[in-house]
């Protein structure tokens, strides 16, 4: 009896272990270190523009003289929208130096958020919502038909370097899902729009890079063309008359 | 934190609660609202109750109030401990005897708590507390052996062991992890997790600390240590969630001379050393409690042996010198001491090659040799890595012989060996934390003392005390200001004309260190009056502060002027018919003449065996008893550790032997008898592991006339991994010096 149970759960657990290894789905773009290679390494001259010195200047100028280090995520922003989208490691370093730390603790801010791209993206990233009410809404469709329409694979960069595809967590859109995010990195941190594609469908995603391909703008926003923002389908079902006040609560009863 | 500490305490837990009528049984309840409690519990919680046992304090920890009206009286599980304000429930459990297992906890660095082991009850508290970040309130009951804590523990260790490979039988830690110790307490004998394991690719930190990053359990100390005491910001926690990791993300070594200390300081198997590497285990060795020697500081270790040969060198606990680090010249350089090694007494033959003879036919030529020589031509130097006892034979051996031509390598031509202020370090390393200003005189103590360096990084992170350097360019891993590179900065401070001489006569503790590279400068004299000029002004020496130190460079140097080596005449080594080596290999060869007979006793084939005549082979420290006195003035003892290698002999053995043969028999047969002769010339290097400060202030000394010349300081130590016989024979610290010393 004892033989057989020891039996069976030797089975469960090579089951388990049989498994197809799951594929890892890292949020992040890199790994959680660095490879030099020819476009990513420390030997690499980097430096913010003329113009976004002064942005520079003027996001330090926020926090107090000897808390310069608080600048490093808005730093880290500016210097990846200037630098198409993504971050190597040389931007990281200039930001170290502006923000006088050693170049470590802007590393470790770098590799924590996985906005922060540390590889290469696409002039257009787009981010598919992959938390729990766009996945049951379909976000896992809307991203297979985007990485089979552009033929990329996760965090890949297209051959023409338009685009790529990732994922993120939730936008706060859920009343929308499921939902797509384009981040445009095409005309440096002077033309960055970062704009939500909501209500999606396979279909619409991938007319709208096909729009982005063509230099268009798509409109932001639900793409359902009867809603209005997070209105519902064919106007309001509720909240007809003017809403009422709320009862007050006794508090002298509790 | 010891097994049996935890498997006991985890053994006692739980007889209390499996037997409900445990006489605490009422102590420990657990509600939350004390008016719910009887009034007898609440009674027998404010005093100890009687059964408890009188409980010793964890690892000796010791409180001082400094304002007896900051105390606070906290209960450890019943128990009450008066405690400063300020102090955390760990602390306050330490002080009660109990131990709380903890991995990201370390006394000498910032708090994390990202750990959670540390988990506690506290009475009121919902939900179980981090001791080590909390701090502790007045009256509060702590509570570290109940259910709700032993859940916990055991939570927060099945979740550190959800990732942690259990590769314990090929781990360098195993036998002394924190992490293998405490799963002994609170570990479960099967996991609950079927997923696979996550992998860590291994980090390159350089060729002293090996890494296996799937064992680390990311109490971040090895960060923590990195930036706030070794002072290189390399180490860093990237990523997040699961996939966090150590790391440098761009390739790169550390470069600090402390960095071994992560290797102590990791709880788990993620950093250990890459020189011991599946060398030996733990249980294997034999420990010795000995001094360092490859600096002045005299840092306390502990000899880990196997049989003869020297396995590794840990650190031990000394607040006043070296906190519980070392440096990686301390840690590493004992493969020196296989390499390389004098094993037989050796006469140079006509062909110029070295012969092995016996020790009656090598000390009866030395003893002829000796006879046929003038005696103001007999030149004795002792080495830098020479004890006093052998020092003193030495001494006593050559004036029988009517030399007093006697001096220890690194001291100059004219030590001063007259005032013990004069060469030493008065503040004392622990000292130099009451300081708020430095100023470096032609020392850099980072290569010449990585712990003094460590205590002064120390005090200027706390206090932000100020450092002023003048010298030559150098590496400093803390805010310094670069006053100027020679003597004319000093001459500009003492007349007060430079800017930093305001800071110093305004500074309350301020503190001059003179590096001891100065002893080998002609105008050593005035570089000196001129310090003893600012130390005046400064108002530097007051009875309860003597701010002004000499910071020494190598292991004998303090014995060796407490003892009197000071050579009679310049240039004695230039007319020298007969020089006797005791191990010194750093002086200078050149002047002696080429007939002149050189005798070299020592432990190493190292640079002044390529002149000697004879060889007599001698012990390496860890090979036998003897004193040193470091650069603050404390007498310490190395024991031997492992036997001596071949036929050598400890050195003041081989000395007394050639006076015997030499006819001039020095009095003492033992080291007990040597000591007694030591106390004649003085005494305070019988007073072991006590500070002796010097008596008298170096301002009692007369000014000198000379001028100071133009001539910048130059650097003391050029290689910081390679400074003696043994060092240099060490493969470690070659590797050190082809790969992480600046180019």
């Amino acid at each position: 009896m004892l033989a057989r149970l020891a039996t069976q759960r030797l089975l469960e657990i090579r089951q388990a272990f049989r498994q197809i290894p799951q594929t890892s789905r890292s949020l992040s773009t890199a790994l959680n270190y660095h490879l030099d290679s020819p476009d990513n390494n420390p030997d690499l001259p980097w430096e913010f523009t003329d113009a976004n010195k002064a942005k520079v200047k003027e996001i330090i100028s926020h926090y107090p003289s000897n808390y310069k280090q608080s600048a490093v995520i808005p730093l880290l922003d500016l210097a990846q929208q200037q630098h198409g989208g993504w971050l190597p490691v040389s931007a990281m370093n200039a930001v170290a130096k502006v923000i006088e730390v050693a170049p470590i603790r802007v590393y470790e801010v770098a590799t924590f958020y996985s906005m922060f791209n540390r590889s290469k993206v696409g002039k257009y990233h787009l981010l598919v919502c992959g938390t729990t009410p766009c996945m049951i809404r379909g976000s896992r469709e809307i991203e297979d038909a985007l990485l089979k329409h552009l033929g990329v694979k996760r965090n890949e960069v297209t051959k023409d370097g338009m685009f790529s595809v990732g994922e993120m967590e939730c936008m706060g859109c859920c009343v929308n899902a499921p939902m797509i995010t384009v981040a445009d990195y095409s005309n440096g941190s002077e033309g960055y729009t970062y704009n939500y594609y909501e209500d999606a469908t396979p279909e619409r995603v991938v007319e709208i890079v096909e729009l982005l391909r063509r230099g268009e703008k798509p409109p932001r926003g639900t793409q359902n063309p009867k809603r209005i923002n997070c209105g519902p389908e064919g106007g309001n079902t509720t909240l007809f008359g003017e809403p009422k006040a709320p009862p007050c609560r006794d508090l002298d009863a509790c | 934190m010891g097994l049996g500490l935890l498997a006991s305490r985890a053994l006692r837990s739980s007889r209390i609660f499996t037997s409900p009528v445990s006489r605490n049984a009422i102590v420990r309840t657990i509600v939350s609202t004390p008016e719910l409690q009887n009034p007898e519990a609440s009674a027998a919680a404010q005093s100890p109750p009687e059964d408890l046992p009188i409980r010793t304090p964890v690892a000796g920890a010791r409180v001082e109030f400094t304002n007896p009206d900051d105390a606070i009286e906290v209960f450890v599980d019943g128990y009450p401990v008066k405690i400063p304000k300020g102090m955390t429930v760990l602390q306050a459990c330490e002080l009660a005897g109990v131990d709380i297992p903890r991995f990201c906890y370390h006394s000498r660095l910032s708090i994390a708590g990202n750990c959670r082991m540390c988990l506690v009850e506290v009475e009121k508290s919902p939900k179980p507390v981090a001791s080590c970040a909390m701090p502790a309130l007045p009256g509060m009951k702590i509570k570290t052996d109940t259910p709700i804590a032993k859940k916990a523990r055991e939570g927060v260790m099945e979740f550190l062991l959800m990732n942690h490979p259990l590769d314990c039988p090929i781990c360098d830690q195993g036998g002394e992890c924190d992490l293998q110790d405490q799963s002994m307490a609170f570990g479960s004998d099967r996991g609950r997790f079927t997923e696979m394991k996550r992998s860590v690719v291994d980090k390159n930190l350089g060729p002293l600390v090996k890494t296996v990053m799937t064992r680390c359990i990311q109490c971040t100390r090895c960060v923590r240590f990195a930036t706030e005491v070794a002072g290189v910001q390399d180490l860093g926690m990237l990523g997040r969630g699961s996939g966090e990791e150590i790391g440098t993300y761009v390739e790169k070594l550390m470069t600090s001379e402390l960095s071994g200390n992560v290797i102590d300081i990791c709880p788990v198997g993620a950093l250990t050393s890459k020189p011991f590497a599946f060398k030996a285990r733990n249980w294997e060795l034999k420990g010795t409690e000995s001094i360092d020697v490859t600096d002045a500081v005299g840092s306390n270790i502990r000899i880990d042996s196997r049989g003869p040969e020297v396995m590794r060198i840990l650190p031990r606990l000394n607040e006043d010198i070296n906190e519980e680090w070392i440096s990686d010249k301390t840690r590493f350089f004992y493969d020196g001491l296989k390499r390389q090694r004098l094993n037989d007494p050796m006469i140079r033959g006509a062909d110029g090659r070295f012969k092995a003879v016996s020790w009656r036919d090598a000390l009866a030529v030395v003893a002829e040799v000796i006879h046929q020589v003038k005696p103001e031509e007999i030149v004795g130097v002792a080495g830098q890595l020479s004890d006093a006892e052998s020092m003193m034979a030495l001494k006593d051996f050559l004036n029988k012989m009517g030399s007093n031509n006697i001096w220890c390598e690194g001291n100059g031509m004219h030590p001063n060996a007259d005032l013990r202020s004069g060469y030493l370090l008065n503040n004392g390393i622990s000292g130099l934390e009451k300081a708020d200003v430095f100023l470096l005189v032609g020392t850099q103590p980072r290569v010449e003392a990585a712990m003094v360096n460590a205590r002064i990084r120390k005090t200027v992170r706390e206090t932000h005390a100020k450092v002023g350097y003048i010298g030559p360019p150098t590496d400093f891993n803390y805010d310094y200001q670069h006053l100027g590179t020679g003597p004319q900065t000093l001459t500009e401070i003492a007349e007060g004309r430079h800017p930093f001489y305001s800071a110093l006569s305004n500074a309350k503790n301020p503190v001059i260190i003179v590096g001891a590279g100065i002893f080998e400068r002609n105008d050593k004299d005035a570089i000196f009056s001129v310090v003893e000029t600012i130390a005046k002004k400064g108002n530097i020496i007051r009875p309860d502060w003597n701010g002004l130190n000499v910071l020494l460079l190598n292991a004998a140097q303090a014995a060796s002027l407490d003892l009197g080596l000071v050579p009679e005449s310049e240039h004695s080594i230039e007319s020298a018919k007969f020089v006797y080596l005791m191990g010194a290999d750093d002086v200078s060869l050149e002047k002696v003449p080429s007939d002149a007979f050189v005798v070299y006793q020592g432990h190493h084939g190292d640079q002044s065996v390529y002149r000697a005549n004879v060889i007599l082979p001698a012990a390496a420290f860890t090979e036998k008893e003897g004193t040193y006195v470091n650069a603050e003035g404390c007498a310490q003892q190395t024991l031997p550790a492992v036997p001596t290698v071949g036929d050598a002999r400890d050195d003041w053995k081989i000395i007394r032997a050639l006076s015997e043969v030499a006819g001039v028999r020095l009095p003492y047969d033992t080291l007990g008898a040597i000591r007694n002769r030591i106390r004649t010339v003085a005494p305070n290097l019988l007073h072991m592991d006590e500070r002796q400060p010097a008596t008298f202030s170096a301002l009692l000394k007369p000014e000198s006339g000379n001028k100071t010349s133009s001539t910048p300081f130059g650097t003391a130590v050029e290689n910081f991994y390679m400074t003696n016989s043994i060092t240099r024979a060490s493969k470690i610290m070659a590797q050190c010096t082809a790969m992480l010393l600046k180019k």
